[in-house]
C-alpha cells in the first residue's frame, strides 16, 4: 500500500546509514548546486549567446569568443592581467615571505607589528584604493609634492596617465593591500615548524642561509602553495583597485579581464559578451591553482629536488 | 471627458490626431489632461541620486503636494546614477519593481515596448510650455510615440577663470575653436592651463569627447545605422584635439570626472568644462571666495559645423508597463509636469536641472546668476547621443564601453595615428551596431 511504502521510505531516510547521510548531504548539495554550480554554468553558458541586460540571448556559438580574439582591447586586458597577476603576485610573495620571517623572529613588541601589519588587509578595499587615488593624483599627489619640495623633479608624476607609469602604480597598490595576507600566512606556516629542526642544522654547523634554503623552505613549500594560490587568485580576479583608480584608463592600459568584463556587461548592456570575457579568466585560474596543487606540493620539489 | 475614453486614447494610434478627429478642437487638445489614480494606488518612482539638495528637496515637496492632494503614496528610490540604467533594465524585462524610472539618455528605447505610451501627456505639456526642445525630444519619441516625459539637460559650460583669461591677453572669450585654441595656448603660456578629461570620466569625458567630434562636423554612426566615424571631419576633430591637449595641464588622460573640479578648484587649472556644480562648490566654502569671484561660465566654442552642439546629460522619465497603476502614474507625471511646479523644480535645482520644453527658459533662475546664463541653453544645443543614427541598445553600448573618449585618448596621447585609432573606433562601433 501507498502508506506503507511512504512509510517505508521515511524509515530508510532516518535509519540507515545511508538514507540519513543523504540527508545530511543535502544542504551541501544544495548549497553547490544553487549558488556556485548554477552561476558558473548560466555564466558560460551566456557567454555562447548574445544576452544583453534584461533580455533573453540566443546561442551564438563562439562568435564572442572569436570578436574577443580579435579585439585589440580585449587582447590589451589579457596581457594587463597577466603582467598585473604575475608582477604582483611575485612581489607579494617576496615581500611577504621577507616580512613573515622577521616577525618570526624575536622581536620588541612583536605582536604590536604582527597587528600593525594586517592593517592595509582590514582596511576595505575601496578605502584604500580610494587613498592610492590621491596617492597617485595627477596634480596633488604626496609623492610628487615631496619630490618637488627636495627639488628632485620639476612636475608633478603623472602616474596613472602614462600606460607603464599607471600599470606599475595600480601594481604598488595592490602589493601594498596584499602583503598581509601572504605575510600573516606565511608566518602561521613557520610558526609551524618545530624549532628542533632547525637547532638540530645549527648543531651540524649549517649556516643560516642553509637552514632556510633546506630545513624552512621545504617544510614550508605546502603553505607557500596554498597562500599563493589564493593570491594568485585575488590578484587575477581584482577588479575594486582598478574601477576606483582608472577605470581601466588611460586608454585601456590598466584595463583587466574583470574590469573589461564589467564595462562591458553591466554599464554597456552586452551581458553575452561580459559573460564571455569571464569564461575566458578560467583556463588561466585553473592553470594557476593546478600548477600550484600538482607542482608546489610534489615531494621532490619540497625537498629540494627535481624531477 | 471620461477616464476610460482618456486610456482608449492613449492605448490609440495617436492622441491628437484621434482627439481631433472625435472634433475636439485643438485648443482643447493643448490643455493637459487630468487623470484619475486607480482606488488605493501606491507608486514607487526609481531616480538617479540627486547632484544637488535642493533638487531632491523640490522634487520631494511636489511628491507630498501630489500625495496630500490624491491620497496616492509614491515612494522614490534612489540609485547611483550609473546604477539606474541595468536597474531599469531589468524592471523593464522582468516587468516587477518601480513603476516610474527617471533614467538617463536613451535607456528608454533599450525596452521600448515595456513603456507606457504617454504621447498625450508628453504633447499637452510640450504645447503649454512653449513645446520640447528637438534634443530632450529625440531622446523620449520611439517610431513618432513618446515613450517618456523630456525632464531635463544637465548643463555642460565651460568654467574659467576670468582674470587668467585676461592675464593671458584675452578681453573676451572666444566663441569659436580657432580662437578658443589660441586661448588655450596663452593660458598655457602664463603657467594657467586648461584641462579637459581623456580619462574614462562617464560624464565629462563624453560631454567633451562628442563636442570634438560634433563641433568638426564628425558623426559616429549615419542615418542608416551604418558606422559613419571614418571622416575627414573626424580627423580634423583628432588633429584639433591633438593641438588642444598639447595646452592641457599633464595628466589629463588619467581624470576621472571629478578630477576637473579638483584641479579647478584648486587653481591648478584655469579653464575647464563642467556643470553648474564646479562654481557652487568654490562659492560655497568660505576659503574659496576669491575663485568663486573669479569664476564666469561660457557655453563651448562653435567649431566649423557652425552651430553649437553638445552631448550635455539628459534625463526623462518613463512609466513601465507593468505598473498596477497606470492613471495614478500618469497623473503622478502630469502633477510634476504643471508648469507652475515644474518651475518651482527647476529652480530649487539651482541651474542644474535645464527644463526640456522651451517655456521654461523663463524661469527666473537662468537671470539671477550670470554664471547660469550659459547652463540655460544646454537643452536647445543638446544632440542626442549616436548621432546621427537611431537611439537604442547600440547607441547606448558604445557610449558605455568609451569608445569616443578611447578614440581621443589614444590619438592625443600619441598611442595611435589618427588613422589607427579611428579605424578602431569603427571597428567597436561596428560592434554594437552590426
Amino acid at each position: 500500500m501507498a502508506g506503507s511504502s511512504r512509510g517505508g521510505l521515511i524509515y530508510w531516510l532516518t535509519e540507515s546509514r545511508n538514507g540519513l547521510g543523504l540527508i545530511f548531504m543535502l544542504p551541501a548539495a544544495v548549497f553547490l548546486l544553487c549558488l556556485l554550480t548554477y552561476p558558473l554554468g548560466l555564466g558560460v553558458w551566456l557567454g555562447f549567446t548574445d544576452a544583453r541586460i534584461g533580455r533573453e540571448g540566443i546561442f551564438v556559438g563562439l562568435e564572442n569568443y572569436i570578436w574577443l580574439f580579435n579585439d585589440s582591447v580585449f587582447r590589451l586586458s589579457v596581457f594587463n592581467t597577466i603582467f598585473y597577476t604575475v608582477v604582483a603576485s611575485v612581489l607579494k610573495f617576496g615581500l611577504g615571505l621577507w616580512l613573515a620571517l622577521i616577525l618570526n623572529e624575536k622581536l620588541p613588541l612583536k605582536n604590536f607589528f604582527r597587528a600593525i601589519v594586517l592593517l592595509p588587509w582590514v582596511v576595505p578595499t575601496v578605502l584604500s584604493a580610494l587613498a592610492f587615488w590621491w596617492i597617485f593624483d595627477s596634480q596633488f599627489s604626496i609623492i610628487s609634492w615631496v619630490l618637488m619640495k627636495w627639488g628632485l623633479i620639476s612636475a608633478p608624476i603623472n602616474f596613472l596617465g602614462e600606460p607603464w607609469n599607471a600599470r606599475w602604480s595600480v601594481i604598488a597598490a595592490n602589493v601594498w593591500r596584499g602583503i598581509p595576507f601572504v605575510a600573516i600566512s606565511l608566518l602561521a606556516g613557520l610558526q609551524t615548524i618545530p624549532q628542533s629542526l632547525n637547532e638540530a642544522a645549527a648543531l651540524d654547523g649549517a649556516t643560516a642561509w642553509q637552514r632556510f634554503r633546506r630545513v624552512t623552505l621545504p617544510l614550508l613549500t605546502p603553505i607557500i602553495a596554498v597562500v599563493m594560490t589564493f593570491s594568485v587568485l585575488f590578484t587575477f580576479t581584482d577588479f575594486q583597485l582598478i574601477y576606483v583608480l582608472t577605470r581601466g584608463g588611460p586608454v585601456n592600459a590598466t584595463h583587466l579581464m574583470a574590469t573589461l568584463s564589467f564595462q562591458r556587461a553591466i554599464p554597456g548592456g552586452q551581458l553575452g559578451e561580459g559573460a564571455a570575457i569571464a569564461v575566458a579568466m578560467i583556463p588561466f585560474l585553473l592553470a594557476a591553482i593546478l600548477f600550484s596543487f600538482f607542482g608546489l606540493q610534489r615531494r621532490r620539489w619540497q625537498q629540494g629536488g627535481s624531477d | 471627458m471620461s477616464n476610460i475614453t482618456r486610456r482608449d486614447l492613449m492605448a490609440g494610434a495617436a492622441g491628437l490626431a484621434a482627439a481631433s478627429a472625435l472634433g475636439i478642437p485643438r485648443a482643447f487638445a493643448q490643455e493637459v489632461p487630468t487623470y484619475t489614480p486607480e482606488e488605493g494606488a501606491s507608486l514607487r518612482l526609481l531616480r538617479w541620486v540627486p547632484f544637488v539638495k535642493s533638487e531632491e528637496e523640490a522634487w520631494n515637496a511636489n511628491t507630498r503636494a501630489f500625495t496630500e492632494a490624491t491620497g496616492v503614496q509614491v515612494q522614490v528610490d534612489q540609485e547611483s546614477w550609473e546604477d539606474v540604467r541595468p536597474k531599469a533594465a531589468v524592471a523593464a524585462n522582468v516587468g516587477s519593481g518601480p513603476d516610474m524610472v527617471m533614467s538617463w539618455f536613451d535607456d528608454p528605447f533599450q525596452y521600448p515596448d515595456k513603456l507606457v505610451d504617454v504621447t498625450e501627456l508628453a504633447e499637452a505639456v510640450g504645447a503649454a510650455n512653449g513645446g520640447w526642445y528637438d534634443g530632450p525630444r529625440g531622446y523620449a519619441v520611439h517610431n513618432d510615440r513618446f515613450i517618456a516625459m523630456p525632464l531635463c539637460a544637465i548643463g555642460n559650460a565651460i568654467c574659467y577663470r576670468q582674470s587668467h583669461m585676461e592675464a593671458a591677453g584675452f578681453s573676451e572669450f572666444p566663441n569659436d575653436t580657432a580662437g578658443f585654441l589660441e586661448l588655450c595656448k596663452a593660458l598655457q603660456a602664463k603657467g594657467t592651463p586648461a584641462g579637459f578629461p581623456h580619462g574614462k570620466a562617464v560624464g565629462d569625458g563624453n560631454n567633451y569627447a562628442h563636442w570634438l567630434l560634433w563641433s568638426h562636423g564628425g558623426r559616429m554612426i549615419n542615418e542608416d545605422s551604418t558606422v559613419g566615424i571614418d571622416s575627414a571631419e573626424t580627423r580634423a576633430a583628432i588633429e584639433y584635439a591633438k593641438q588642444l591637449y598639447a595646452t592641457f595641464i599633464p595628466g589629463t588622460e588619467s581624470w576621472l570626472d571629478i578630477n576637473n573640479n579638483r584641479a579647478f578648484l584648486a587653481g591648478q587649472v584655469s579653464l575647464t568644462a563642467n556643470g553648474v556644480s564646479l562654481y557652487y562648490a568654490a562659492k560655497n566654502d568660505p576659503a574659496m571666495a576669491e575663485i568663486a569671484e573669479d569664476i564666469r561660465t561660457v557655453n563651448l566654442p562653435i567649431g566649423p559645423v557652425g552651430e553649437s552642439v553638445e552631448l550635455h546629460q539628459t534625463t526623462s522619465i518613463s512609466i513601465f508597463n507593468h505598473t498596477k497603476y497606470p492613471q495614478a502614474a500618469m497623473a503622478y507625471l502630469a502633477w510634476m509636469y504643471d508648469t507652475g511646479r515644474m518651475n518651482a523644480w527647476i529652480e530649487g535645482a539651482n541651474a542644474y536641472c535645464c527644463g526640456a520644453a522651451k517655456g521654461f527658459a523663463d524661469n527666473p533662475v537662468w537671470t539671477s546668476n550670470p554664471i547660469h546664463a550659459p547652463y540655460a541653453k544646454a537643452s536647445a544645443t543638446l544632440r542626442p547621443n549616436g548621432y546621427a543614427g537611431p537611439l537604442g541598445y547600440a547607441s547606448a553600448g558604445v557610449m558605455a564601453d568609451y569608445v569616443l573618449v578611447d578614440m581621443f585618448a589614444e590619438a592625443v596621447t600619441g598611442q595611435a595615428s589618427a588613422d589607427d585609432a579611428i579605424a578602431n573606433a569603427a571597428k567597436r562601433a561596428g560592434r554594437y551596431y552590426g
